[in-house]
């Protein structure tokens, strides 16, 4: 009876343990010196040290793919979600000729595997100049972000009422108007959700960022840390610091949002 | 009955023209990019796999060959081990992640103080990228010292280390363990959210007719989960097959080539060994695999849908 | 204020469905029309294609003599009150009864001074700065109910407002409506399912089946006077009685077939005598009146029937009795329903 009862709690407990070890021996690596880290686990640091953080940022200058990350999450989100919003309130309130086989056209290139494009997109971006570039990362991104978030939004949209936008043009909104008055502010917060994961997924890719940039001038994060390893010895040490540093600032999202991003996720994938 | 006849009958579209017209415009950004880079590119793709184009050897031009690529790929013993790698690691790894999803999902489904933290933290292996993940458990699993070894050779169940990242078989453990940490906490959402779907009414129902736990689950819950169950296979099994981050930076497809699924050896044959028309042959081959796979659920999923739906 | 004309006007979705079919109607200025019928007759449809929500496949709408067909919703001139009511969530009620007024364009002052207007006389001062969520549901009834009374339009259209409502509050609001009729001199077309908010509410009621007007009339004269069986059937509660008859007075059509008299008009008589005898199944004191079940000639021989009696008429069930009908208020139909006498 008890155990029957009490068995949600241990699963918990043992899944919440197995998610948070991984990132708990990184975290304790990161502060062992590189020598020990392979002698003798502890699962506490003895004597924790801050080399392999230092080393990062003088020996690697690792705050490069960090401002670069940023600079191409946040443009590919500002751009996506304003673009995309558009696109899905049309698909989500107008009548138009294909519009069912537009949604289904978008949603199609969302399955699309990106190594698919890789090579033809490759020597686009080249006779753009565009290799090694912001925008040369921000285009494919948009592309295959904006199914995502065309997908959520479109899920938020047609949850509010039809009545309100329809009071509003009576009242005598514009369609657009009726958009930016009323649709807007009350779908926030679902704008917001697809802002958080459309920046989560632009910060976690890595096959376009390791085929379309050239050095740590415009490298992110991902590709920084994945190209540690082409060391003669693999500095775990450092590897493990700019582990955790990458990490840091999704886990924060998360936490801080984890109610939108499960709302996000879900919404859009059950309600089909 | 459209333009019966009336003087009016033209005009009578006009407003909901206007209204169409005004929508292909908001359209028109989205989709003028989407054709751009992901269409366009794909067709690209498919043209350049009908011809020889080696860049190594550019002297031989860039003649046509029609299918020949794709006889060669047929052909080839290390398309079909990737293709096989791809189709073991789908397998395991998402029949892994529904069942673990599934008990993780009913766990979470009560309400209890704390359970935003909890979903937050299974959340986070995640939101993490891939290449990070696969190198934690890299890390983990490295060399004779790393933290799972001296587990397994304290605990017992081994007297030597196992280095797992040199035999073909071991090394599969700590891809597709990797694999189940990061996702399976988004079946697990996809999963909570079709059971929270699930009214109160039918549980109270089933226990006033006297059924057990288990029963109440196999009567009640796993037939109105089908459907998140089927969206939640579509999407994994459709990530599983394109898997290409968390292998290159665990074991870079290695020892060998023993672990390299379809799309690393793409890449390779694209980025590192330079010949675009067979790698494009094999990007096309992927690409309809995941197309197919794609259609596939999609008309089950849908059929599904309706059914259940009345 | 201003009239409102249906000219031909038919709707056909694009799956085929027919939702209006030839509709003719003629408002007239300040008239409250009531469009009422099951649901799925395209009562919401035709308002909606005055309102310009939709647009009609054929035909022509005018309001106030313009031809409006083309034209979207913003610039019809008219305002409408929504079943659900539709008031902005995230606005207060100030800015929600303001918004209209602030999309055309007018001047800070004549906004506020017509918001405070219409928010004393719906009562609604004291919740000026409160967001809809935070009001009752007669509230919200009455913030969007000033919404459209704030613009002063040439029509307004209500869509089923009193559906929502618990039926104390549908009563009272009943009332408040017809009073406001008053005293705006409003043209109104006014949507609802209810029978009994038509015949209390309409100067003229216009009954739709399946995207047909049955009949455009005042209410009196469609009790009375029913154009055909299903009309007659609708309106009235508790509905009215239809007898097959084979044999029919002379004095009426050969196609007569089908007899139709209201609960009301029957009288139940001690048994032998009236017109027909019938058998007593249920009887229901309603306090002011008894509602009694009965079955023509005999227990199970023949049709349903159903009468309204005096509270003190003495009746049992499982007894036969005799039911005089009020000649003067017989209807006659024909087996396609249609009235003949």
């Amino acid at each position: 009876m008890k155990l029957s009862n009490r068995w949600p709690i241990l699963v918990l407990v043992l899944l919440v343990a197995a998610s948070a070890f991984p990132f708990y021996w990184a975290l304790v690596g990161s502060l062992t010196p590189e020598a020990r880290l392979f002698e003798n686990p502890s699962l506490f640091p003895t004597h924790p040290i801050l080399d392999h953080y230092r080393a990062l940022f003088t020996e690697r200058a690792f705050w490069l793919p960090i401002r670069n990350s940023l600079i191409v999450a946040g443009a590919t989100t500002a751009l996506c979600v304003t673009l995309g919003a558009f696109c899905a309130y049309a698909l989500a309130r107008l009548q138009f000729p294909g519009k069912t086989a537009l949604l289904g056209f978008i949603l199609a290139v969302g399955m699309f595997p990106q190594i698919s494009v890789v090579s033809p997109l490759y020597l686009l971006l080249r006779s753009l100049h565009l290799i090694n570039t912001y925008p040369g990362l921000v285009l494919p991104y948009l592309t295959f972000a904006m199914p995502l978030t065309v997908w959520l939004m479109v899920g938020f949209f047609r949850q509010l009422p039809a009545e309100l936008e329809e009071a509003a043009m009576v009242d005598g909104a514009s369609r657009l108007r009726a958009f930016r008055e009323v649709i807007v502010p009350l779908a926030l917060p679902g704008i917001a959700t697809t802002a958080i994961l459309t920046f989560v997924y632009s910060w976690n890719e890595f096959l376009f960022a390791l085929s379309f940039t050239l050095g740590p001038e415009r490298q992110t994060v991902p590709v920084a840390i994945a190209l540690f390893r082409g060391q003669y010895q693999v500095p775990w040490g450092q590897i493990l610091a700019a582990a955790v540093i990458a990490t840091a600032p999704v886990t924060l999202l998360v936490l801080a949002f984890q109610r939108r991003i499960v709302q996000g996720l879900t919404a859009g994938a059950v309600k089909g | 009955m459209k333009g019966s006849g009336l003087p009016a009958a033209d005009r009578l579209q006009g407003f909901e023209r206007q209204e169409a017209r005004i929508a292909w415009r908001l359209v028109l950004p989205a989709v003028l990019t989407i054709l751009l880079v992901a269409l366009f590119p794909l067709l690209w793709t498919v043209w350049e796999s009908l011809h020889l184009h080696d860049l190594r050897m550019p002297w031989l031009g860039k003649p046509f060959i029609g299918l020949d690529n794709y006889i060669e790929a047929l052909q080839d013993p290390r398309f079909w081990s990737a293709l096989g790698h791809t189709l073991f690691f789908a397998a395991t790894s998402v029949s892994l992640e529904l069942l673990l999803g599934l008990v993780l999902a009913l766990a979470l489904n009560r309400t209890f103080r704390g359970r935003g933290v909890v979903r937050a933290a299974v959340l986070i292996p995640w939101a993490i990228p891939t290449v990070v993940s696969a190198l934690l458990w890299r890390f983990m699993f490295e060399g004779q010292h790393g933290i799972i070894n001296r587990g397994l050779l304290q605990m017992g169940p081994v007297d030597q280390p196992i280095i797992w990242f040199i035999d073909p078989h071991a090394a599969w453990v700590p891809i597709i363990l990797a694999d189940v940490w990061k996702t399976t906490p988004f079946v697990a959402l996809l999963l909570l959210a079709g059971l929270q779907n699930i009214e109160a009414s039918l549980y109270e129902a089933a226990r006033i007719d006297g059924a057990s736990a288990w029963r109440q689950f196999r009567h009640v819950t796993f037939p109105l989960l089908r459907p998140a169950i089927l969206v939640a296979l579509i999407f994994r099994t459709l990530d599983a097959f394109r898997v290409f981050d968390l292998v290159y930076a665990l074991t870079g497809g290695g020892p060998g080539t023993s672990t390299e699924p379809i799309a690393l050896y793409t890449f390779n044959t694209l980025l590192q060994n330079l010949q675009f028309g067979y790698g494009s042959a094999l990007s096309v081959i992927v690409f309809l695999l995941t197309f197919s796979l794609a259609l596939v659920y999609i008309r089950v999923l849908g059929a599904e849908l309706t059914g259940s739906k009345r | 204020m201003a009239s409102v004309r249906l000219e031909d006007v038919g709707k056909v979705y694009p799956n085929g469905h027919v939702a209006a079919r030839s509709l003719e109607l003629d408002i007239h200025d300040g008239e409250f029309m009531v469009l009422v019928g099951p649901s799925g007759c395209g009562k919401s449809t035709a308002l909606r294609m005055i309102a310009g929500l939709e647009s009609p496949t054929s035909g022509r709408i005018l309001i106030g003599e313009r031809d409006v067909t083309a034209l979207g919703p913003q610039d019809r001139d008219i305002a409408m009150v929504f079943q659900t009511y539709a008031l902005y969530p995230h606005m207060t009620v100030r800015d929600n009864l303001a918004f209209g007024l602030r999309m055309r364009g007018v001047g800070r002052e004549v906004i506020d001074h017509r918001v405070v207007e219409a928010a004393r006389a719906l009562s609604l001062e004291p919740v000026l700065s409160r967001k809809p969520a935070q009001l009752s549901g007669g509230q919200r009834q009455r913030v969007a109910l000033g919404r459209a009374i704030v613009r002063e339009p040439k029509v307004f259209l209500f869509d089923e407002p009193l559906s929502n409502l618990d039926a104390k509050l549908r009563v009272e609001t009943r009332a408040e409506l017809a009073r406001l009729h008053r005293r705006l001199a409003a043209t109104v077309v006014y949507v609802t399912h209810d029978q009994e908010e038509a015949m209390t509410l309409g100067s003229r009621v216009a009954v739709m089946l399946d995207g047909v007007i049955q009949q455009v009339a005042p209410p009196m004269e469609l009790y009375r006077l029913p154009a055909n069986q299903f009309v007659a059937g609708f309106v009235g509660s508790p509905a009215m009685n239809f007898l097959p008859r084979k044999e029919v007075p002379p004095t009426l059509s050969p196609h007569a077939a089908i007899l139709g008299v209201r609960p009301h008009d029957i009288e139940i008589v001690t048994a032998g005598s009236g017109d027909e005898s019938a058998w007593v199944e249920l009887v229901e004191s309603r306090g002011s009146e008894k509602l009694v079940y009965l079955c023509l000639r005999g227990n199970n021989q023949g049709p349903a029937i159903r009468v309204v009696a005096p509270p003190e008429t003495p009746v049992e069930p499982e007894r036969m009795v005799g039911l005089r009908f009020a000649q003067e208020k017989l209807h006659w139909f024909d087996e396609q329903g249609q009235r003949v006498g």
